[in-house]
């Protein structure tokens, strides 16, 4: 389809153009933000929430910054959303393209397959800790990002590969679409 | 009595085990494994137990008198450690008729080998590849350091590269 191939083409380019840093250096830092998540809340279900908030508040901020760098214009729909997510907005943050299928039959809902994802890099999982959703903050900055641009999403992980899957899965959910609201203070 | 737990080997027409461990800063075990040409046996620290008793009273035994070999060369490895500049130190003891190998990180993780055959060259390039699997251990941001190496996946890459160097 010509419309993946353009937004495969403007991943590259986008990605070409920003700023990068050491992957190791980047896959550290986020595993120790992790592992001081886990000391500190020491319940892996309450991790789970706060990487999801880590993310969401990331989200709010980066989509900003994504929009000003690709140039995208409006989405026509929620497919249109989903493939740039994944095919511009992954590569350009964290230089992986994701795989958008399983749409349901109103199209509000979709999965997203990362077949890697620099996060994971040398992680592996005790047993222990099996129920925790290791880049669970790649789900709130998903849901931030899109609440910016007015679309209420719900975020979570399906498959994770540090959990013996093959590829990681996200599922995204369209609840609603927010009305443009006006500003406080105007009459 | 090393003398004769060789030759039943010897009689049993087993060659002598290689046997490998990794040492943390306090002398405390990481790592345990062996290595027979031919037959490989599970001796991780998990594993000491399940070690069957009735037959193999001899390999138990034996299994125990290695790491007490190489425990005990623990304090010459520590000197050898500071007249070199390499993390490969080579052969720093011996026990008998066996050569006890040693590679000590930059982190001071005790590598030895205890082995009968003096293959330099293949004994270097183990260590060298042990070393490259122990660093990924140390990027898993789960890993306590300094802590046993539980890792089922180490423990058979590990014992892919004996197959391949010895």
């Amino acid at each position: 389809m010509s419309a993946q191939k353009k937004y495969d083409r403007l991943g590259e380019q986008v990605f070409s153009k920003v700023d990068k840093v050491n992957a190791e250096l980047f896959t550290l830092t986020y595993g120790s933000i992790v592992m001081q998540l886990i000391k500190d809340y020491e319940d892996v279900n309450e991790v789970n929430v706060q990487l999801e908030k880590m993310g969401y508040n990331i989200g709010l901020r980066l989509i900003e910054e994504f929009l000003a760098r690709s140039h995208v214009g409006r989405c026509a729909d929620f497919v249109e959303t989903a493939e740039v997510i994944a095919k511009v907005g992954m590569k350009m943050f964290l230089n992986i393209t994701g795989t958008v299928t399983d749409w349901d039959s109103e199209k509000k809902e979709f999965s997203l397959i990362l077949e890697e994802n620099p996060l994971v890099e040398f992680v592996e999982l005790p047993e222990q800790y099996n129920k925790l959703w290791y880049s669970n903050i790649l789900c709130g900055v998903l849901r931030g990002a899109l609440e910016m641009v007015q679309m209420k999403v719900e975020t979570k992980f399906v498959r994770c590969v540090l959990r013996g899957d093959d590829s990681s899965e996200i599922r995204v959910i369209l609840k609603e679409i927010l009305a443009d609201e006006m500003p406080p203070g105007d009459d | 009595e090393r003398k004769k737990y060789l030759s039943i080997l010897k009689r049993r027409g087993m060659t002598t085990p290689y046997t490998f461990i990794i040492v943390g800063k306090n002398d405390n075990p990481i790592y345990e494994a062996e290595f027979s040409l031919g037959q490989k046996r599970d001796s991780n620290l998990q594993s000491i137990q399940t070690t069957p008793s009735s037959s193999s009273s001899y390999q138990t035994q034996g299994h125990s008198l290695n790491q007490f070999i190489l425990h005990s060369a623990l304090d010459v490895v520590e000197e050898s450690v500071w007249k070199s500049n390499s993390m490969y130190l080579k052969v720093v003891d011996r026990y008998g008729k066996s050569f006890i190998s040693s590679f000590v990180s930059s982190g001071h993780m005790k590598f030895m080998l205890l082995h009968d055959k003096k293959d330099e060259d293949a004994i270097k390039n183990f260590f060298a590849d042990v070393f490259e699997l122990y660093v990924k251990i140390l990027l898993n941001p789960f890993y306590v350091l300094n802590s046993p190496i539980s890792s089922s996946a180490f423990d058979i890459r590990v014992r892919k590269l004996a197959v391949k160097y010895f």
